[in-house]
């Protein structure tokens, strides 16, 4: 059963809010998912944070790249085939310029995928990730969630490098096939 | 504006400038504003119009200078920001050009650098060598106060008062097709740590 439903305590968003503003990351930017709605709607609502949605992940990367060295931290959110198309702007924007961007991934094309169009790009995101050595987490279950986001962004900007938290469909119970 | 009036400028009347001539005609008039330059040329003459503590010059992620730009203008909204990016890069993230203007940064100005083709690449053409016009195409994404500069004594007015008045804007200028004049020193990180410097970010 994904960690979803059988959890008791906060939902894996108020947990991620939490944790970004313990951490100071108050820019949000995003292509919409339909995963991610809750955690898109929980930082519109909440006046800390200035969210917006981009026309593309790579505008949205190089708004937080911007804000980043301007002095405001800022995370990106997007699905699987998002991250797909972000190769060369993640290679010559924050891995060479080491300026700590964040991205979270609303995994799609695992553990009940019904668009095989998902299930192919999803294929590129690890090697990718792996590939230009960026430091990534996928998050599984509610235990880990904080620890992983507050330890990682911490790393992310004392270490200048960029990193990327992967919701796995066991946190968030993911997209599902209504027949 | 009256008909019978001489007909507005596009990029059909606009008066081809040069890069370098043009972005040294900007940084003279500069304070402590962010400039981010596009890839290539556009960041080849910022560069060798004089470093500014105060200048990003982007290698790669093509498309990016309006998207970085808008993120430095977000996070500093008391300091003008200014992307210099061209034609074919515009063209390559022409959504952000209503990002823009959905988020309305007073802070913000788009120098568009329009000399219709991929100069660094061999002088291809682009898609405004055909026709396509990005001011009517900023305006068409929202961004009202988008214009042409006839020549370069309207767009050092454009310029005074974009850096004045509340933005965005968005001015483009017809260019040659010359090279830059140079190349920007490629060293990422201490680009980095310049420009955060210089922005007051880090010591």
């Amino acid at each position: 059963m994904p960690d979803q439903e059988s959890h008791a305590g906060p939902a894996w968003h108020e947990i991620v809010c939490a944790t970004l503003k313990a951490n100071d990351v108050r820019l949000v930017t995003y292509v919409p998912d339909n995963v991610l709605k809750p955690l898109i709607n929980a930082v519109h609502a909440d006046s800390y944070f200035t969210a917006f949605v981009t026309t593309r992940e790579e505008e949205a990367v190089g708004i937080v790249a911007g804000a980043w060295m301007a002095g405001l931290r800022g995370i990106v959110l997007m699905q699987t085939s998002g991250f797909a198309t972000l190769a060369n702007v993640l290679a010559s924007l924050p891995v060479a310029f080491q300026i700590p961007v964040l991205l979270m991934v609303s995994e799609r094309g695992v553990l009940g995928e019904f668009n095989l169009g998902q299930a192919m790009v999803a294929r590129t995101m690890r090697p990718v990730l792996d590939s230009l050595a960026m430091v990534n987490h996928t998050i599984t279950r509610f235990d880990e969630l904080e620890f992983i986001l507050d330890r990682s962004i911490k790393q992310a900007a004392a270490t200048r490098a960029p990193a990327c938290f992967i919701l796995s469909p066991m946190l968030t119970g993911g997209k599902v096939f209504k027949a | 504006m009256n008909m019978m009036e001489a007909p507005p400028i596009g990029p059909g009347n606009a008066q081809v400038m040069n890069r370098f001539a043009l972005t040294k005609r900007l940084v003279a008039k500069l304070k402590d504003e962010a400039v981010i330059g596009g890839i290539g040329n556009s960041n080849f003459d910022l560069w060798a119009a004089g470093h500014r503590p105060e200048n990003f010059y982007m290698l790669g992620s093509m498309g990016l200078a309006c998207p970085i730009a808008l993120g430095v203008a977000l996070a500093q909204p008391k300091r003008r920001v200014i992307a210099l990016e061209g034609d074919g890069s515009l063209l390559m993230q022409v959504g952000s050009l209503a990002t823009i203007a959905m988020l309305k940064p007073k802070n913000l100005v788009i120098v568009v650098l329009d000399n219709r083709s991929y100069q660094i690449t061999g002088g291809q053409p682009t898609a405004t060598a055909a026709g396509a016009d990005l001011v009517t195409m900023a305006r068409g994404a929202g961004i009202a106060q988008s214009a042409w500069a006839a020549d370069e004594e309207m767009f050092d007015e454009m310029m005074a008062r974009a850096l004045t008045q509340d933005g965005p804007w968005l001015i483009a200028v017809r260019i040659d097709d010359k090279p830059g004049d140079g190349a920007t020193e490629r060293d990422p990180p201490i680009i980095t740590a310049r420009f955060m410097t210089g922005i007051g970010i880090k010591r």
